[in-house]
């Protein structure tokens, strides 16, 4: 009875935040639009990483991979064919993405813990040395930019995207990102992932092949992540080595952390905080904003480690 | 494409000096997790901070050793304050808990260095100048120095830690933190004192390395990567190995850069450390659980 009555909750408070948030860009001035627009996209990014971080306790400094990865690869769909194409950006930034996962995901089977986080972070490094000094390829410290594709359904009809249907459009991916995520976690699958963040061993012994479980965690996440490079890609219309660097993972875990691991809907949460924040402080900080960000960060992993929605959950369970 | 062979001979000196500044940040960081389980991502912030405060005090009073005395004092000091507020409540949790609680610390400390020191690199005065002739070089003195000194202060902590009574402690506890307790042994200080000493030397490097490079606020992070990089190599808690293995990364960054860029060249580190992961997991000298 407890889980109908807070399964109509949850459902109720999801369509109330979805509504909300469709019709924000209707309301809201054009600097907060795109803010609240950057904030799904970002929050999008660290649901992928909460897969692997959150779900399967595999913390990756590697996000910044895949997110690089798709902007690039649909930097790459968007630059080479004319007219740009929304899909084929899509294919190619989520093609990326995948391959990228692949490496990363041979990896994460042989390595634990500490040893993955610190390869996951050179791995970002690597790439962004790459990407930073393959001038003639990526347009290396500049960066490329490109054209904005059209919304298109092909063969029905093409139009350009305006702030309000790029917003809707960003926000119907992020949405059915996060209800399929859902369904991923809350499936035996899911299940398995946790029990592997428990307690490895045991799940080994049990008789789950660890490895497959870990390898098709990674492969989510990373196409995720991926995703959300494309959505950035497309809003932006730039790309720049500057997301490769491994800061844009470590902001990413950022967001995991204070919004609270493992609840998928935490982590966008913990975007939202964490770029309000901010927006907040760097009025007063200017550009040492991170002083008391990071500071309050640090004291929410001592001292909150399960982040604003964990908190959240257990105050409303008193 | 030849290269010349005293070409090779130049970098092989250079990779030697480095890699023993870097041997020098390492070390602190092995023995930091090798005791306590802290993977220390503001270790590169250390070896910043102790820059910028042998910066402050050779513009103030002039003299390199003080700057170098002061800068270990300090951020030894400091490293101690920071580890009993902030590393304490964590022990027992994950050491996962650690990397983010100690990168959310170096967000902190560099964005701090930049308010309060600026954007633009600071310059330390080499205490020895001059040169001398090394092949077609004039090589400095300075370089030579700075392995020298990195080699002699790892090898007084070495000394210490086989022969001095502190020392004793400390090995005791990073074998068996449980029964170096029972033993009497204050656990919680003994922590305390390997992060203070690992920040000391950490400072050390980088009022050494301060004429090489000059000091900037986000120079840390290529420290903490490439330490990070030779303690995975080295095996962690390992000080021998971190030591061969930072000379071994170091020379081989040296030869890359005289074919490719130096900012290519850094490429090299990343490689061994992936070969090493795949082959020898724990490290090249700790041998691999079967």
């Amino acid at each position: 009875m407890t889980a109908r009555r807070s399964s109509t909750a949850y459902w109720t408070g999801f369509a109330v935040v979805l509504a909300s948030l469709t019709i924000a860009p209707l309301v809201l001035p054009e600097f907060w639009r795109r803010f609240v627009t950057e904030i799904l996209i970002w929050g999008l990014l660290a649901m992928s990483s909460d897969i692997l971080i959150g779900y399967t306790g595999m913390v990756s400094f590697g996000h910044s991979v895949f997110f690089g990865l798709g902007i690039y690869g649909a930097a790459a769909a968007l630059l080479s064919v004319k007219p740009p194409n929304l899909w084929l950006a899509l294919l190619y930034g989520l093609t990326a993405a995948g391959l990228a996962a692949v490496f990363v995901a041979y990896f994460s089977t042989r390595l634990r813990d500490i040893y993955f986080a610190i390869t996951t972070l050179v791995f970002s490094q690597i790439f962004y040395v790459i990407i930073f000094t393959w001038t003639a390829v990526t347009g290396g410290e500049n960066g490329l930019t490109f054209a904005q594709p059209l919304l298109s359904l092909p063969g029905l009809w093409a139009a350009r995207f305006t702030p309000e249907t790029l917003h809707w459009f960003v926000l119907g991916v992020v949405t059915l990102s996060y209800l399929l995520l859902r369904r991923f976690t809350q499936s035996p699958f899911g299940m398995v992932l946790q029990a592997i963040r428990e307690n490895e061993p045991r799940t080994r012994a049990i008789g789950y092949a660890v490895e497959r479980y870990k390898i098709v965690a990674v492969m989510l996440s990373g196409l995720f992540a991926g995703l959300a490079g494309v959505l950035y890609a497309v809003q932006n219309k730039f790309a720049a080595p500057d997301f490769v660097f491994f800061l844009v993972s470590g902001e990413v875990v950022i967001f995991n952390v204070m919004g609270g691991m493992g609840t998928l809907v935490g982590p966008i949460a913990g975007a939202a905080f964490f770029l309000l924040l901010r927006e907040g402080v760097s009025r007063y900080f200017t550009e040492y904003y991170l002083i008391p960000v990071g500071i309050i960060f640090t004291a929410m992993v001592i001292f909150m480690p399960q982040g604003l929605l964990g908190f959240a959950k257990r105050r409303l369970n008193q | 494409m030849a290269i010349p062979f005293d070409q090779i001979l130049i970098q092989t000196v250079n990779g030697l000096v480095n890699g023993m500044i870097l041997a020098l940040v390492a070390s602190g960081l092995t023995l930091i997790f090798g005791i306590m389980d802290v993977v220390n991502f503001a270790h590169g912030d250390l070896v910043m901070l102790g820059g910028f405060t042998g910066a402050v005090t050779i513009a103030t009073t002039g003299s390199f050793w003080l700057a170098l005395l002061a800068a270990v004092l300090v951020i030894a000091a400091f490293g101690a304050a920071l580890q009993a507020t902030t590393l304490r409540p964590l022990l027992g949790r994950d050491p996962l808990t650690t990397i983010l609680a100690t990168f959310g610390m170096s967000l902190v400390l560099q964005k701090y260095a930049l308010w309060q020191w600026g954007p633009s690199a600071r310059r330390i005065q080499e205490p020895l100048t001059g040169q001398f002739q090394l092949f077609y070089l004039q090589y400095p003195w300075y370089r030579v120095l700075t392995a020298v000194l990195s080699a002699a202060i790892i090898g007084g902590f070495w000394l210490f830690l086989r022969y001095g009574k502190y020392g004793i402690w400390i090995r005791a506890t990073m074998q068996d933190r449980i029964m170096a307790s029972a033993m009497g042994i204050p656990v919680p200080w003994v922590h305390t004192g390997v992060f203070a000493i690992g920040a000391g030397m950490a400072a050390a490097s980088g009022v050494l390395f301060g004429p090489l490079g000059g000091v900037t606020q986000n120079m840390g992070l290529d420290f903490t990567l490439r330490a990070f990089i030779v303690v995975v190599v080295g095996g962690m808690g390992n000080l021998g190995g971190s030591i061969f293995a930072s000379i071994l990364i170091s020379l081989l960054e040296a030869y890359a850069s005289l074919i490719v860029s130096p900012a290519q060249a850094v490429i090299v580190s990343f490689v061994v450390l992936i070969l090493t992961l795949l082959f020898r997991p724990t490290g090249l000298f700790v041998p691999t659980p079967k």
